[in-house]
């Protein structure tokens, strides 16, 4: 068995909300699993459990309060809990893939260059991609501020897919697909895998969770665990 | 690969002082190629004048700031004789005022504005001097027909792309830029920001952006620094900084964006 890509161990996390007179929120509380290359692993439980925030803490958009997230990072491993912010930014360039729940449009970037990312070098594979989700040619040159749901989620899987990253996080890819689009992206994992991709993902549709999961780890609330 | 591993600028606990009135206290940053650094903070906070400190054109009080020039030597700004601040100036520096008019001379045409800053750097051939010139014009989206034009008859918006051409003609390393998108409508802002990221991300540009919007802060920067009376209360990553706001003041800022 391979070494494992991706690991966490005991992770924790409270927010503390200052305007709220300093309200403590835990969101999670000693999450440990581990991911190998070529492996998706899903966090399955309720809304609310934390699961959206396990993922922001490995691409280290959310902090980790205590533990550990040992990513395999150009030969050497680097703990996402403690690193610093270039050492993150360098993680993501070449490491660390996300596909956030909903699109964050930019003002005047077309749906393709959204995808292909500011510099451009990967155009054309950006429109075989866009196509591939079926997002029609016609709309490719226009900024996705107006586009419907779907769309605009397509638009973010395609740019989330597109570069070759050993580790993809997935929130909810599917949430606001229809049948033929969640198949779409079920494929594009399944290839993903194949190419020794880990994968982390949020799947609240069981269909899609049954054709992607290999391994299922369950996150509960912290307040039922607490009772 | 040596040079890329080490900061362009560093400041260690710089401070300044108004009178009695703080104008920074401590404050301490590293800038590596490459690099935008937002920082944030509402009027009165200490953030212009940390960039006036950072580009000298203020003097510290205490505290230590370094640049490394283009030939690899680590310089202290604060002991660097004028005649060398200003050829920096000139040509490995840029500064983008949030006033047009500040960072333009406003009486002579388009092409010279951006001309002179080349002839600074030695270049002498009329010529190639507008063609350069040309060239930017159209990079920052001004049409070539209105090179000789002064930027008095342009519009704020066109006054800021000039601006921003007038930096970059002499491929600085680093810009500071106080405010860039300020006092101008949301449709030239957007047009702005767009041209700024892509020029930033081309030109592999370190910048330090000053500005009052968190979302301008967002969709330019890596890392931000969030100040409040004249002190740095937060610093990290962008988006880990808006997103899970940690300080009491942070959470306050990142929580009065108007959603649209």
């Amino acid at each position: 068995m391979s070494q494992p890509i991706l690991e966490l161990a005991d992770v924790s996390k409270t927010f503390t909300l200052h305007l709220q007179g300093g309200l403590r929120l835990p969101a999670v509380s000693d999450v440990t699993f581990s991911v190998h290359p070529g492996e998706c692993l899903v966090l399955a439980g309720p809304s609310g459990a934390g699961k959206s925030s396990i993922l922001k803490m490995i691409y280290g958009n959310y902090r980790c309060d205590s533990g550990r997230i040992l990513v395999r990072h150009d030969g050497t491993t680097v703990d996402v809990a403690r690193a610093a912010p270039r050492e993150i930014l360098a993680l993501r360039a070449s490491t660390l893939g996300y596909v956030s729940q909903f699109l964050r449009a930019i003002p005047r970037v077309a749906a393709v260059d959204v995808v292909a990312g500011v510099q451009g070098e990967m155009r054309d594979a950006a429109v075989t991609l866009l196509r591939r989700l079926n997002v029609s040619d016609r709309l490719h040159a226009v900024p996705p501020a107006t586009f419907s749901g779907g769309e605009q989620q397509r638009v973010n899987i395609a740019r989330g897919f597109l570069p070759d990253l050993p580790v993809l996080l997935l929130d909810e890819p599917t949430a606001s697909l229809d049948a033929r689009n969640r198949a779409v992206v079920v494929e594009l994992v399944a290839e993903k895998k194949r190419r020794g991709v880990a994968i982390v993902a949020v799947v609240h549709d069981d269909e899609v969770r049954a054709a992607i999961a290999d391994t299922i780890v369950d996150i509960q609330p912290l307040t039922s665990r607490a009772a | 690969m040596s040079a890329a591993g080490k900061p362009l600028l560093t400041a260690d606990n710089i401070s300044k002082r108004y009178g009695r009135q703080v104008g920074c206290r401590d404050v301490s940053l590293t800038l590596h190629e490459g690099e935008v650094l937002a920082v944030v903070g509402e009027s009165g906070s200490g953030k212009t004048t940390l960039l006036k400190l950072l580009s000298r054109q203020l003097a510290i009080d205490s505290g230590r700031l370094n640049y490394r020039m283009r030939d690899g030597a680590v310089r202290d700004l604060a002991t660097m004789g004028d005649a060398e601040h200003r050829f920096l100036f000139r040509t490995d520096w840029g500064y983008v005022h949030q006033d047009a008019a500040q960072g333009l001379r406003m009486s002579v045409s388009a092409g010279a504005n951006v001309g002179e800053r080349l002839m600074a750097l030695g270049a002498r051939h009329y010529g190639t001097i507008r063609t350069t010139a040309t060239d930017w014009l159209e990079r920052v989206e001004i049409p070539a027909v209105r090179i000789d034009d002064t930027p008095v008859t342009y519009s704020g918006g066109m006054r800021q792309r000039l601006q921003i051409a007038r930096n970059l003609v002499t491929s600085p390393r680093l810009v500071f830029m106080d405010e860039p998108t300020g006092g101008l409508d949301v449709t030239v802002q957007a047009r702005l920001l767009d041209l700024i990221r892509g020029l930033v991300a081309d030109l592999g540009l370190s910048a330090v952006i000053v500005t009052h919007d968190l979302a301008v802060a967002r969709l330019l920067s890596h890392r931000i620094m969030v100040m409040k009376d004249g002190e740095v209360i937060e610093t990290g990553l962008t988006d880990q900084v808006l997103d899970d706001p940690r300080e009491p003041y942070t959470q306050l800022l990142a929580s009065s964006i108007l959603p649209v």
